[in-house]
């Protein structure tokens, strides 16, 4: 497969790049922030969304999905991250459906991945307990009773989770912290007895919450998956979430960067165009290099993740640690070549910093994903 | 795009073309060529005066050159396999993937075949491309000269005309193997009172021409591998410009584009052993198994991933060219963080050899090839422009940043 996008997928960008910039340009975010929207994204928007076939990008056709592949979603998330847009795409349309998609049975599937597809059921990840991405450190604890399970424990940086309305939650059945065996998935009802949710204001002004769950009842028939062989599933669907984070990264990064050298080109000091400046010049070609080594890297993972999920794992933390550094790089230096423009709230290069630190966060640093492919590589 | 019929039978012939070439590779490469070239000795540079260093390196050499593979993807006609860039790229990770080392190393197949398969006469393809093919003829560039380096169009040889002749006076520096190689491809300038880039012409001649001499220089790596070049009215016949007459500067470049897309690759990428597992070896591990040294562990980690990421960048540049989508000054970009690269490479397997890498002179350390490579490796940033010169070739080219 080569690496650069066939016809169908320059359409595809070009179709989410107009809903997304004319609909949703970094100012639709800061208006969404500075109104403290309560549901901190555009359910309009969410709606043409769907309507044009992007909610249900990687459900199957058999449950009103396009049956695109990752390398579609991660295209609809570069874009996404170009205008920082808040969108439940990431959450609900690439984590959960493909969670419900390869671990769901068939009455699950059945039920959840045609609202998925319509835009009417949102759904999401609830994983990380500690400051650190750790997902073998899953301790919220999962005991039999009756014909189902108790759940209790905390989770943190739940994408969505005070809009959500069904979570997908990783907990410990058996073993102990850090250990593979023992991890299951389960669905969890926002509205059931015993979820608290707290909705997290993160610096990102994008969506997040922290939930506790006391004594939750689930029955039988919300396991995902196989009890206690959850790790492999979780694993893969993180994946996939790298996957698509890291593609937002590079169109994050992207943006920033354009915005800095067109500032260069127009900006005037000591009589000269700052461009002109060949230390600035060299600061923004080796930019411009990690970038587009960063887009390659990512585009790979995302089609290792088309062709079989369960060998894109290494693939996948070498895109996710080079896009968490090249999206650092990227917007500090487009702070810092904007002077004091940059440090500006009226000024949107901020925006783009602190969404870059939120998405570096996301299912893994760039530490931990190098850390990974050490292990993976065997020294 | 094509529709899906057609570019499924594409992939399917192309599947069919990995299994030949696999097997054939299989049947064909020599167990000892399986593995990088540790010394300039191991390489195979062609050339009147080419001696094997080892039967396998001739086998090797002999049957790649007979299937047209020293340069596989030109023309039968010249030489080459006819190869499309599909199938060349299959080859090369064929080759990869079992470590095969290239038969033929050879500024003729890098720089010279690419700049005559563009700007060349049909009488100098067919007089040079099948002996560059074929390896008897080794090439040396002679483009910098002692004031003209990153400057290059400031070059100062001059090539007089003289009835069907030039007659060329100058001197050339950091000509590489200049003291091996049969024949030079030198830039010359044809029109001093022109404009800096346009009086320059590019133009080939015999390293046994009258007036030509060379003396080597030594490096800080113990080897000599480039010389000062002298030219003290050499007789050139101006059938052998390349190009038009005082338009060198195009082949010039184009050539330079070839050069710097080959030393990023430089790398030896994904082939050898692993960093991690050299660092094991002299390192140790610690009680969960990992590098006795978490420093060290973490720059060779990082170091893995960038590098992963720019073999997906090379690999991606390849494509862009075949879809036609790729920016001339692209090669750059990849000169650039290749070379940058592969320095930090040989940091990381200094450190990782600790006091064994410091061995210069001694039979357990194949006379000093680490420290030497090492050294070696402080040039990538310099030859074929320096790394800040690509970066203002990217400002300025890509990002169309002003001038200065
Ligand atoms: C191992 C090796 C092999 C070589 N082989 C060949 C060969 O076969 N044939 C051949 O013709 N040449 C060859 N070269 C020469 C090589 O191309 C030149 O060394 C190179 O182009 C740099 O020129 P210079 O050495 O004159 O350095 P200079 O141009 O003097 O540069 C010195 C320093 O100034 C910096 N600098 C210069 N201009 C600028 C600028 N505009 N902006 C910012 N910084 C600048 C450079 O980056 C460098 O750091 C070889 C060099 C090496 C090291």
């Amino acid at each position: 497969m080569a690496l650069v996008l066939t016809e169908e997928q320059s359409l595809l960008r070009d179709s989410a790049r107009g809903l997304i910039s004319d609909k949703a340009p970094v100012s639709h975010l800061r208006g969404l922030r500075d109104t403290k929207d309560p549901t901190g994204f555009s359910k309009e928007l969410w709606h043409s969304f769907a309507e044009m076939g992007f909610a249900g990008l990687l459900v199957p056709e058999e449950f009103g999905g396009s049956g695109l592949g990752f390398m579609e979603a991660g295209i609809v998330m570069e874009e996404i991250g170009r205008t920082l847009m808040p969108s439940p795409f990431l959450a609900t349309s690439v984590v959960a459906a493909s969670a419900l998609n390869r671990g769901g049975n068939a009455a699950q599937k059945a039920e959840y991945l045609p609202k998925i597809s319509s835009g009417s059921l949102l759904a999401t990840l609830a994983i990380d307990e500690g400051a650190k991405h750790r997902p073998l450190q899953t301790n919220l604890q999962a005991v039999r009773a009756g014909n189902g399970f108790k759940l209790s424990g905390a989770k943190a940086l739940v994408v969505d989770g005070h809009v959500a309305d069904l979570f997908i939650v990783a907990a410990r059945t058996a073993g102990s912290t850090g250990e593979r065996e023992g991890l299951t998935l389960f669905l969890v009802n926002p509205k059931a007895k015993g979820v608290a949710i707290e909705r997290t204001i993160m610096v990102d002004a994008h969506n997040a919450a922290r939930i506790e769950l006391a004594n939750v009842e689930v029955n039988a028939d919300s396991v995902l998956g196989e009890v206690d062989q959850g790790a492999a599933l979780l694993e893969g669907v993180l994946d996939i979430g790298r996957g698509a984070v890291a593609a937002e990264m590079v169109g994050l990064s992207d943006e920033v960067f354009n915005r800095t050298v067109e500032y260069l080109k127009n900006r005037k000091q000591f009589g000269k165009l700052i461009g002109e400046f060949q230390a600035l010049q060299h600061r923004a070609a080796e930019l411009y290099v990690d970038i587009e080594i960063t887009r390659a890297a990512t585009m790979k993972a995302l089609q290792a993740l088309d062709v079989d999920i369960a060998k894109a794992a290494s693939v996948v933390a070498v895109a996710k640690a080079r896009a968490g550094t090249t999206a650092t790089r990227a917007v500090q230096e487009g702070v810092q070549m904007h002077g004091g423009m940059g440090m500006t709230d009226q000024f949107d290069i901020g925006f783009f910093m602190k969404r870059a630190r939120v998405c570096e966060e996301l299912f893994g640093d760039a530490n931990y994903h190098t850390e990974q492919l050490a292990r993976a590589r065997g020294y | 795009m094509t529709d899906s019929k057609t570019s499924e039978s594409e992939t399917a012939d192309l599947e069919q073309f990995r299994n030949e070439t696999r097997a054939w590779l299989e049947a064909n490469c020599p167990p000892e060529m399986r593995k990088p070239a540790t010394s300039d000795a191991d390489v195979f540079w062609g050339g009147r005066n080419a001696k094997f260093s080892s039967e396998p390196q001739r086998i090797w050499f002999e049957r790649m050159r007979d299937k047209g593979w020293t340069v596989p993807d030109w023309p039968r006609e010249y030489g080459g396999g006819g190869l499309s860039a599909a199938e060349l790229k299959v080859l090369r990770s064929e080759m990869v993937r079992m470590g095969a080392r290239p038969p033929l190393s050879s500024f003729g197949i890098w720089m010279l075949g690419p700049a005559l398969l563009k700007y060349g006469n049909e009488a100098q393809k067919k007089e040079h491309l099948p002996k560059i093919a074929a390896g008897l003829i080794r090439w040396c560039q002679g483009y910098s000269e002692p004031n003209a380096g990153s400057d290059l169009a400031s070059l100062q040889t001059r090539a007089e005309s003289d009835g069907d002749d030039f007659v060329i006076t100058g001197s050339k520096i950091w000509t590489s193997y200049a003291n091996y190689a049969d024949w030079i491809f030198c830039l010359v300038r044809t029109d001093s009172a022109a404009k800096k880039h346009d009086g320059i012409s590019f133009i080939l001649f015999d390293m046994t021409s009258k007036g030509v001499t060379t003396k080597p220089i030594l490096l800080i790596s113990g080897y000599s591998p480039f010389c000062e070049t002298f030219f003290d009215g050499v007789r050139v016949p101006k059938s052998h410009v390349v190009g038009t007459v005082n338009r060198g500067w195009d082949v010039a470049k184009y050539l330079l584009q070839h050069e710097r897309a080959m030393i990023s690759g430089m790398g030896e990428r994904g082939v050898g052993r692993p960093l991690g597992q050299i660092a094991a070896d002299s390192v140790g591990a610690d009680a969960l198994g990992r590098l006795d040294d978490s420093m060290l562990r973490g720059r060779i980690a990082s170091f893995d991933v960038d590098e992963a990421a720019l073999a997906a960048c090379a690999e991606r540049a390849v494509d862009l060219a075949k879809a036609g989508q790729a920016h001339p000054a692209f090669s750059s970009a990849m000169k650039y963080y290749g070379t940058e690269l592969n320095k930090r490479r040989y940091e990381i397997l200094m450190s990782a050899g600790g006091v064994d890498a410091l061995e210069w002179e001694s039979e357990r350390s194949r006379q000093g090839a680490r420290p030497r490579a090492w050294l070696r490796t402080k040039a990538n940033s310099i030859e074929g422009g320096t790394s800040e010169v690509m970066l203002g070739i990217v400002a300025k080219r890509i990002l169309d940043l002003p001038g200065a």
